[in-house]
């Protein structure tokens, strides 16, 4: 009942002054729609510049390294003062670099509900044959169906399609710059030698692009099973075998797990590429901070016109005093004030916020870098209108409660006496 | 004599700044229910400061006030509003209307304010004093669009909303001319004699006073005379 009453009074002190509440509120917008389309867009990119290396990553990779064995000779003799050991230097051998009973492990590791997918791979060191030169490089033997699926390796190809891989025997998708060295295009053959000898020629049927020239400059892709042929392996000898998870944080915890249980080495994503999150992390707390800053000067500019409307109101003020309304009634009046301003002004910005992040989303953007991108990246997440209004409305609350305060402590004696 | 509605007692109250100045010695009276009571004197002889203590809006005083047989000492700000909401009716020199509002919604809002009755209720018994004060058909127009005496009127008839113990006024005539302060006199003094209405009006304005039941008068800070008609 009261509660309506203030609300009634703050609206008919707002209309009587709708220019300047209008004003106020027009900051609010302006801030919140900046600080929406800015966190959207910043992040649209963070989002894009982390996906160009970790989306393509896997969660936990199982692969044997070469290193030295880690119990060497030396940590077998018993240590006393009698003797010393000196022999610490068994280098590592050439052994097998493929994952034993790789079968058996990916049967159990479909079986993981904690895990979403897997990719095993069986890389190998090549030379493409070009005139009279040979080029190193990487081939990557992989199952192109399920690497689309899960490291949107389909995204990266061009002039031509990933799958193919699976239905055109023995062909491959060279990386754009290795392509570019080999002068060729899809539909010509290239010719691989492996470090043992073996000699292939294989169809390019596309190209990779990934956005990292360096790396585009030495990769190739081709079906698992045309790389065993070329170190004339069985066909369950797999090198890598990749998985991505439903909960990436999990990861660490579970590379542990992989290693003890299947003993070879397991890398986790945050291992692997820790400046990506330090990256992400600096970036968003630029964004947050010119936000806020927005947001403050709204909130000065609310503060401002409601010291204003306080000085306009003085009479009314001691008159609502004089009749018997408390200082806590007239506090409330103007802090309702304050928060209709923030709350309508906040929305409003919102909306402005999803309306100018469309039009970021609609402006071309094209680089020979991201093949798959066109416009420009933005990201509509819930959160960062929560935290919009949010910020709205603890900015104009604050703004408010100042003078607020001050309005509530007015003498009316002062006032009616005064004239 | 009736019931006592409003008692003050020993009541000194100082100016401190610039320097500490008494304006009120020991100022000591009672008002009865129904009783028509002027205060006068003199430009700054505290008679306005009196009515600021005696409407608890001023509370840095010594001595004590009781309305309506309590005591107001220690009461915190919230209850004090709570007492003037209900209990004290004001009109003041200047109108004091709130522009933003219709007269209607400025007569309404001490009773909304109040909250014993319903919104419909409380609109019926607004238009019901308009109407007896004559400006019914103002009701719907804004504050600031009406002429000095009808403001008065209208400030009267916010005064009455939640039937007050006692009404206050300061120099309610001081801003009008001879015809309207004559209707002012007149509404005060039907609403004594009528509904038994308490009032208590300060004024310098001696042929209004004199119109009084009782007029007590001040001097430089304490009551040189109080004397029943």
């Amino acid at each position: 009942m009261n509660f309506r009453l203030i609300l009634d009074i703050s609206r008919s002190m707002m209309m009587a002054r709708w220019q300047q509440t209008l004003v106020a509120a027009i900051g609010v917008t302006f801030s919140i729609t900046m600080f929406i389309s800015l966190l959207g867009f910043m992040n649209g990119l963070n989002d894009m510049l982390d996906g160009l290396v970790l989306n393509r990553t896997p969660h936990i990779r199982l692969y044997n390294d070469i290193k030295p064995t880690e119990i060497q000779p030396i940590h077998k003799t018993t240590n006393n003062d009698r003797i010393y050991a000196f022999i610490n230097s068994v280098k590592a051998s050439n052994s097998r670099m493929e994952i034993d009973n790789s079968a058996a492990i990916m049967k159990v590791l479909n079986r993981d509900n904690r895990i979403k997918g897997i990719c095993p791979r069986l890389n190998a060191q090549v030379l493409f044959r070009s005139g009279t030169i040979d080029i190193t490089g990487m081939v990557n033997g992989i199952e192109a169906r399920a690497e689309s699926e899960l490291f949107s390796f389909g995204d990266y190809v061009n002039s031509g399609k990933a799958i193919d891989l699976q239905f055109v025997p023995n062909s491959i998708i060279l990386g754009k710059g290795l392509a570019e060295k080999l002068l060729v295009v899809p539909g010509d053959m290239v010719q691989l030698t492996t470090a043992g000898g073996e000699r292939l020629s294989l169809k390019v049927v596309a190209f990779f692009q990934s956005g990292i020239a360096d790396y585009d400059k030495v990769q190739s892709f081709t079906s698992i099973q045309t790389v065993q042929k070329l170190l004339g392996k069985p066909n369950n000898h797999v090198s890598d075998i990749q998985i991505k998870l439903h909960d990436m944080s999990l990861a660490p915890m579970m590379a542990k797990e992989f290693h003890t249980i299947y003993g070879t080495d397991a890398e986790d994503i945050q291992s692997a590429n820790a400046q990506f999150e330090t990256g992400s992390f600096v970036r968003n707390i630029i964004s947050y901070a010119v936000g806020i800053t927005l947001l403050i000067v709204a909130g000065f500019g609310i503060y401002n016109i409601l010291n204003m409307m306080i000085y306009e109101k003085m009479d009314s003020i001691a008159i609502l005093k004089a009749t018997g309304f408390s200082g806590k009634d007239v506090r409330s009046i103007f802090l309702s004030i304050a928060l209709s301003i923030g709350l309508a002004g906040g929305l409003l910005g919102l909306l402005f916020g999803l309306i100018f992040s469309r039009l970021i989303d609609k402006l071309p953007f094209e680089t020979q870098a991201l093949p798959t991108i066109t416009t420009y990246p933005v990201n509509y997440d819930l959160k960062y209108y929560v935290t919009g209004l949010t910020f709205a409305l603890i900015t104009t609350f604050l703004a408010g409660y100042f003078p607020s305060r001050k309005a509530s402590s007015i003498d009316p004696v002062i006032i009616i006496r005064g004239k | 004599m009736g019931e006592i509605v409003l008692q003050a007692s020993h009541i000194h109250k100082y100016f401190e700044d610039p320097v500490k100045v008494k304006v009120l010695h020991d100022i000591n009276f009672s008002i009865n229910k129904g009783e028509f009571v002027s205060i006068t004197g003199k430009s700054g002889c505290g008679k306005s400061t009196l009515l600021y203590i005696l409407s608890t809006m001023d509370t840095e005083f010594e001595g004590d006030l009781s309305i309506n047989g309590v005591s107001t000492h220690l009461k915190s700000e919230e209850e004090l509003a709570t007492i003037r909401n209900e209990k004290i009716g004001f009109v003041f020199q200047f109108h004091y209307l709130l522009n933003e509002f219709t007269v209607l919604k400025n007569v309404m809002l001490p009773a909304l304010k109040l909250g014993k009755l319903s919104p419909v209720k409380i609109e019926q018994n607004a238009m019901l004093h308009l109407e007896n004060l004559g400006i019914r058909d103002k009701a719907f127009k804004k504050a600031n669009q009406l002429s000095g005496g009808e403001k008065q009127r209208v400030a009267i008839a916010r005064a009455l909303i939640n039937d007050p113990l006692i009404i206050m006024g300061d120099e309610p005539t001081g801003n009008l001319d001879n015809k309207n302060s004559q209707i002012v006199y007149d509404i005060f003094n039907s609403l004594c004699e009528k509904y038994n209405q308490t009032l208590l009006i300060v004024t310098h304005d001696k042929s209004f006073a004199s119109h009084t039941h009782r007029i007590i008068t001040m001097n430089d800070g304490i009551i040189i005379s109080d004397s029943p008609k």
